[in-house]
């Protein structure tokens, strides 16, 4: 019982404020940085899914270069690189780049792999029916596709979510940038490590929590026809 | 060219790589026609029936539908389709979906037909083949031989001028496979145009105003039901047929 009684819980409740403005800041970056992955990651995986000429190589080697580079080199690069070349972002800007840039690799492999699991069988199902491509994708492949991707999909928003804790290698003063300055400061490692670690299921047990009822919700796509 | 015909095939020729699934088929499908085709596995009549709504491209020939070319991939492709239902082995309903939506989906978002007038030839046709109850079900609720009324009835629903069936009980259970030929009879006694692969040679004989016997590509052999049954012409539909009896094992 040692560890919390010595809490020094005087110091946890001043410093609260400062973990709240980081953890807005926190979501925030994993709000935009998720959004704009799936947005991303939608449009690449259509491309490979349809080999797009051209285009669907293009996004192989994005592919490629996003999964194997690690996220602070990618900010590095941005916040760091960029400026010599005349291109100056904020560090916010950056973070959410860099976050997309990672995040749509990890989207797009995900839709994508829900997309080719439809059986050719359902496609030419839909076409001797007399539908287009355009409404065979929005009514028989894209629903199907989703509900397959949705836990891969959930894995890496949370993951990105996690993922976001690098920005502090940019200076911003997320939740991760908070605790290392409370702990240079006043040393008070406990807490300020015990204020992180909440924070951060605060904001993620919501998230594993919907995912997993949606997850279920979606599950008819795993049954035959 | 004779007004009747309302499917054909001229000079059809499909290779896959260096196979050639067919070599050369010439065949006339008149309105109201039911034209029954049986061959041995690999002969060529899924391939046939395939190019006939254009999920095959032809190497050589082509299929003609009212005497206008089907050309897979071409710009009248989704329009032609429409007038072609098709029918598959495993029925192919979209899992995502209830019955009713798996019916009206096309109908309505590709032939623009009002809601309520496709849900009342939904009803119309479910009732008829047993299954309106079953409308809110998802079809994996549904047995095969339901499913495969399903899908019949969402072919149906298309007001097609010609029906392909390839294969539709070859992946159900015996007692099924009745209900959905009997749905399959009723439709030929309407004078519905249908193109059928089946191995089932009692129904093959029963609803067929036509048998094309199809082995490696070929037309072998083309008679009425009673004649190809009973007195196959070629030595390969004889040998064809003969698959199909057994002879009483001796007892010593």
């Amino acid at each position: 019982m040692g560890f919390w009684n010595q809490l020094n819980t005087e110091f946890m409740a001043r410093y609260l404020p400062w973990y709240v403005d980081a953890a807005k800041l926190t979501v925030t970056i994993a709000f935009w940085g998720i959004l704009f992955s799936l947005a991303v990651g939608l449009v690449c995986s259509v491309i490979r899914y349809y080999r797009v000429p051209v285009l669907h190589r293009i996004v192989a080697v994005y592919i490629e270069l996003s999964r194997n580079t690690p996220l602070l080199v990618q900010l590095f690069f941005l916040y760091f690189g960029l400026p010599k070349l005349g291109i100056v972002l904020s560090a916010e800007s950056c973070a959410i780049i860099g976050l997309t840039f990672l995040g749509g690799s990890y989207m797009a492999e995900s839709l994508r792999s829900g997309l080719e699991s439809i059986e050719k069988s359902q496609i030419e199902s839909a076409q001797s029916l007399g539908m287009g491509q355009m409404l065979m994708m929005k009514e028989v492949i894209f629903p199907q596709a989703l509900a397959i991707s949705v836990p891969g999909v959930c894995a890496n928003m949370i993951f990105l979510i996690k993922e976001t804790s690098v920005v502090s290698g940019i200076a911003l003063a997320d939740l991760m940038y908070v605790t290392k300055d409370l702990i240079g400061l006043y040393y008070e490692t406990d807490e300020a490590l015990l204020m992180l670690v909440i924070a951060y299921l605060i904001i993620l047990l919501p998230v594993s929590i919907l995912a997993s009822i949606l997850e279920r919700r979606l599950r008819y796509a795993g049954f035959g026809n | 060219m004779d007004e009747t015909i309302q499917l054909q095939a001229a000079g059809l020729k499909k290779k896959f790589g260096a196979e050639t699934v067919l070599n050369g088929i010439d065949l006339d499908v008149h309105k109201g026609e039911v034209v029954v085709v049986l061959g041995p596995s690999g002969c060529g009549k899924s391939t046939l029936l395939r190019c006939m709504n254009g999920l095959e491209a032809p190497t050589e020939g082509s299929i003609r539908l009212d005497g206008e070319t089907i050309t897979s991939g071409g710009r009248n492709i989704t329009k032609q389709r429409q007038r072609i239902g098709m029918v598959f082995q495993s029925y192919d309903l979209f899992p995502h979906k209830n019955i009713l939506d798996n019916i009206t989906l096309a109908p309505v978002k590709v032939q623009k037909r009002s809601k309520a007038e496709v849900e009342q030839q939904a009803e119309k046709l479910l009732k008829r083949v047993g299954l309106w109850e079953k409308r809110k079900a998802y079809p994996r609720e549904l047995s095969g031989g339901q499913k495969q009324r399903v899908a019949i009835v969402r072919a149906l629903c298309m007001n097609p001028e010609v029906m392909l069936f390839d294969e539709v009980t070859a992946a159900l259970d015996p007692e099924m496979v009745r209900e959905v030929l009997d749905v399959m009879l009723e439709l030929a006694q309407q004078g519905l145009t249908m193109v059928i692969v089946t191995h089932e040679m009692q129904f093959a004989r029963a609803i067929a105003d036509r048998i094309i016997f199809l082995d490696g590509g070929v037309i072998v052999e083309e008679a009425e039901p009673e004649q190809f049954f009973t007195n196959p012409q070629t030595q390969r539909a004889k040998d064809f047929l003969q698959t199909f009896t057994y002879e009483k094992r001796k007892t010593s």
